[in-house]
């Protein structure tokens, strides 16, 4: 690949057919650094956290009454119900919905905030209210996923600073959530517009803070459940139902977000970690008077502390003692471990390979992470050492191109600037990565291995050939493949698209072909 | 997987015209009504979780999760149980229509699946050592009338392939330009070794066509009943060749191979109503490559093995009975201390069978069908004169 093409491609999301030629490859993904757009037009259209949030909220409450007139109508099931809405009032806390099962959100939501409104809203629709309101949620949070998704793949389309889009892509990946929860499929896009995006020029610490408290990622790695033994709240949960600590979102923070695994963290850690955590939750998705007196009654969607949940004392995190009382508490602990060596070790080598190959070099690694304990991990400075890396401009590609870096690459090689939201979401689908679905909080591997396989690439094929035939004829798959590739096309390349049998044909063939599928 | 040539799905209600085999062409009576059926598994077929040997005293351990399979499953005698997924092949060796062998293998004794899909179809010894297929030089020991092939496949598989002509057939859907754009996409990757790999696997596997699981069974299903109406035209084929792929169980075997073995259980079904009278006159072997490893792997699967088992199905054969060697699955007892070791030559097998079906002497059968070891013994009996 010649410099242009690195900096295009490896660098970038692809060429596009107006893209000038990059005298000085360099300079311009640098300059990108400043050009970049926090929050660009198409995302700033979508609908924001609260809307989507309220929404869920209402259903949320929708099911509540729904559930309750069917216990008055039948109340024999009653007996059937391991907790009760009074049991539930008295906790003061319902834990928000997240049994881990896919899409099984509402498990955990019903009966929020005890019986008192459920006068509100006497009419059921008909049938089965409860499954009607579950499938009209689900529409309503696809819908949302669906837009975000869009605004997401546009922005990649359109955006003057590639580089910097990429950027985003890869710092939402570090912090998956998965749209395997009903609760998370509407707000996983959010946690990138208003978590990530803000933040891919700052600190990395900035970041982290910013993402813990996401209500995505609060829901997501059930930290919004989690209620310190301790607490008032604990205190009167513990005696009632069987709700406590829960270690999830703090496990992930060290083993993923921060420390990575095996870094010599223990369970200790972790716990002491979830106590820290505990009060950090998102407010609105409960309602009445136990939401009131938890403290988590607010706009829906936003980040609240409720100190009442809250495990009172002195915590102790690799060593270390955190003495802050309720919110701040996790907060130091996170800008402990924003800049800690092992988050430095950890961080720059996800990052030297997403841009110098599968294994990393070690040398590139050392200097990144030089910079990012000189800086106190300030990103900028990081993606300056990679510009400058020779490790990340070596002629052959370093990477096989994941589904999402090739849809958007073929995308911009057809010269495509708007896209249907359903036709993003099903290809990605279709080439095995849905987007914010990765299944676990560990996201996407980022290794040829994952990527390379016989049905990936028939299927890329296939896709190809679909894209490819809704493109009119008069574009010259001959002269599109020179202008993507200036002085970087193999002759086979060049030889396949010229003896296509249709420009339809030809195109097909430059989308997959190798110079397509790495970077 | 989408699946380029799972022909079935394009079946309708409509009356099926082969070309060359239309209702006006007359033939001879033939001499016999016999019909012979082979079903290629393809992808190395797990033996030992098709037909488990429950009675070895090694069975539970060497097997762990996968023996859990048969946790209630009918046995068969005091070693072998069957699939539970199996419930028509049960049914048929329970009125004594089904025979299976068990730790037989071709003479392929490597662990590839061309290669060894080549020995199994060319009847040779080794890959690519003979040209042509066991099932057309079978043809051409038939009297003329009966030597009537067709491969319900795309394209005609190697086993079927050699001097008597046969049909193949497989309404096709696809536009032209797909198949050419992958012959292209061939070419575009020649020169890139990571690609071209990749895309052998790929259009590999394409051409293995429908697996067994697909469309939840119907397509197996719907498979047999066009493989039934095919052998009883008046004046149709004898001999049908059934290609099935999806049998590379490398991971989360159980549940892929259960669906698979459903699929299979639900062609043999439909190809027993569809053949009606018939299948009194019919012998279906079931056989693949090789088998798979006998523990299992880091992936809830098996890798590639060595012994594995076939099948003999149908009204003709002389059923309800096991043939086995049994080696054994004891570490000691294991072929390269991994795999299954074979004791019986699937040669044998098929040649005896083949044989006995349409009244060939065995040794002539053998040496037609397998040249490079004709001195395999003969088995008699294994279906009725």
């Amino acid at each position: 690949m010649t410099a242009a093409a690195i900096a295009l491609n490896r660098f970038g999301l692809g060429a596009r057919p107006d893209q000038a030629a990059l005298d000085r490859p360099q300079a311009w993904l640098l300059a990108q650094l400043d050009r970049y757009e926090p929050r660009p037009a198409a995302i700033a259209a979508l609908p924001p956290t609260s809307t989507i949030a309220g929404n869920l909220s209402d259903y949320l409450e929708m099911q509540r009454q729904n559930r309750c007139q069917k216990r008055d109508e039948n109340p024999g099931t009653m007996a059937d119900r391991p907790q009760t809405p009074q049991r539930r009032r008295a906790a003061g806390y319902a834990p928000p919905p997240m049994s881990g099962e896919p899409m099984a959100g509402e498990a955990g939501l019903q009966d929020k905030g005890g019986i008192g409104a459920m006068a509100e809203r006497g009419t059921a629709a008909p049938r089965d209210p409860v499954a009607q309101a579950r499938r009209f949620a689900r529409d309503q949070a696809r819908s949302y996923y669906m837009g975000a998704v869009a605004a997401r793949a546009q922005t990649a389309l359109t955006s003057p600073s590639p580089f910097a889009e990429r950027l985003v892509h890869f710092w939402a990946n570090h912090f998956a959530v998965s749209v395997d929860k009903l609760v998370v499929i509407g707000l996983a896009g959010q946690l990138e517009f208003e978590a990530i995006r803000p933040h891919v020029m700052g600190k990395f610490g900035d970041m982290l803070q910013a993402v813990e408290r996401h209500p995505a990622m609060l829901l997501y790695l059930d930290q919004a459940a989690s209620i310190g033994p301790n607490s008032t709240g604990g205190q009167i949960a513990a005696r009632r139902q069987n709700a406590g600590l829960n270690e999830n979102l703090a496990r992930e923070i060290l083993e993923l977000h921060t420390l990575g695994v095996r870094t010599g963290y223990g369970q200790g850690d972790v716990t002491e970690l979830a106590r820290a955590l505990t009060g950090w939750t998102v407010a609105g998705l409960g309602r009445g008077a136990g939401a009131r007196f938890v403290g988590i009654d607010g706009e829906p969607g936003s980040f609240v502390f409720a100190a009442r949940l809250h495990e009172p004392g002195s915590r102790t995190v690799l060593g270390r003692p955190f003495a802050q009382a309720g919110e701040d508490q996790a907060a130091a602990v996170l800008d402990f471990l924003g800049t800690h060596p092992a988050t430095a070790r950890h961080i720059t080598t996800k990052l030297a390979r997403h841009f110098a190959g599968d294994d990393p070099p070690v040398a590139l690694v050392a200097r990144l992470e030089t910079a990012f304990l000189k800086t106190g991990g300030d990103l900028p400075s990081l993606y300056r050492v990679l510009v400058d890396a020779p490790e990340c401009w070596i002629a052959p590609p370093v990477k096989f191109k994941n589904p999402w870096e090739w849809s958007i690459g073929a995308m911009r090689a057809l010269g495509l600037r708007e896209v249907q939201p359903q036709a993003v979401t099903g290809l990605l689908t279709q080439l095995g990565q849905p987007v914010w679905r990765p299944g676990s909080p560990a996201g996407w591997d980022d290794v040829a291995a994952s990527w390379a396989g016989p049905d990936a690439v028939m299927r890329r094929v296939e896709a190809a050939e679909r894209m490819a035939g809704r493109i009119s004829d008069t574009l010259d798959a001959r002269a599109r493949a020179s202008q993507l590739f200036p002085a970087a096309l193999s002759d086979t390349t060049a030889q396949a698209i010229a003896r296509a049998e249709s420009p339809s044909q030809g195109l097909a063939l430059l989308l997959v072909a190798p110079e397509s599928m790495r970077r | 997987m989408l699946n380029r040539r799972s022909f079935v799905t394009a079946l309708g209600s409509t009356a099926i015209l082969l070309p060359g085999l239309g209702g006006s062409m007359v033939f001879a009576k033939a001499a016999t009504d016999r019909r012979f059926v082979f079903v290629i598994q393809r992808g190395a077929a797990d033996g030992l979780a098709t037909l488990a040997p429950v009675g070895d005293p090694a069975f539970a351990s060497q097997r762990g999760v996968l023996a859990e399979d048969f946790a209630q499953a009918t046995k068969l005698d005091s070693m072998f149980a069957l699939h539970p997924a199996l419930s028509n092949i049960s049914a048929l060796y329970a009125s004594n229509e089904a025979l299976f062998a068990h730790a037989v293998a071709s003479p392929y004794r490597d662990r590839s699946h061309f290669d060894g899909q080549n020995v199994l179809e060319t009847g040779g010894s080794a890959a690519y050592s003979v040209k042509n297929g066991w099932l057309n030089r079978m043809l051409a020991l038939l009297p003329r009338d009966e030597a009537k092939g067709i491969a319900i496949a795309a394209t005609v598989p190697m086993a079927l392939r050699g001097p008597v002509e046969v049909a193949s057939y497989a309404p096709s859907t696809l536009p032209d330009a797909s198949d050419d754009l992958l012959t292209r996409v061939a070419l575009l990757y020649a020169n890139d070794p990571q690609l071209h790999a990749v895309w052998e696997q790929a259009t590999a596997t394409r051409m293995l066509t429908s697996d067994m699981a697909g469309g939840a069974g119907r397509n197996a299903a719907a498979t047999g009943a066009l493989a039934a109406r095919l052998l009883s035209a008046p004046g149709g084929a004898r001999i049908a060749m059934i290609e099935s792929g999806g049998w590379d169980t490398h991971a989360q075997q159980r549940g892929r191979l259960a669906a698979q073995l459903r699929g299979l259980d639900g062609m043999v079904a439909a190809l027993k109503q569809g053949l009606g009278p018939l299948w009194g006159n019919t012998a279906v072997l079931v056989a693949t490559e090789f088998g798979r490893t006998v523990k299992i792997n880091g992936t809830q699967g098996t890798d590639h093995g060595t012994g594995s088992m076939a099948m003999l199905l149908g009204g003709a054969v002389q059923g309800g009975r096991v043939v086995a060697d049994w080696p054994g699955l004891s570490d000691a007892a294991l072929y390269e201390g991994r795999d299954l070791r074979p004791t019986l030559e699937l040669n044998a097998l098929i040649g005896s069978a083949v044989a006995g079906h349409f009244g060939i002497e065995g040794p002539r059968a053998m040496a037609a069908l397998f040249p490079e070891s004709s001195r395999a013994r003969v088995i008699d009996g294994l279906v009725r004169a």
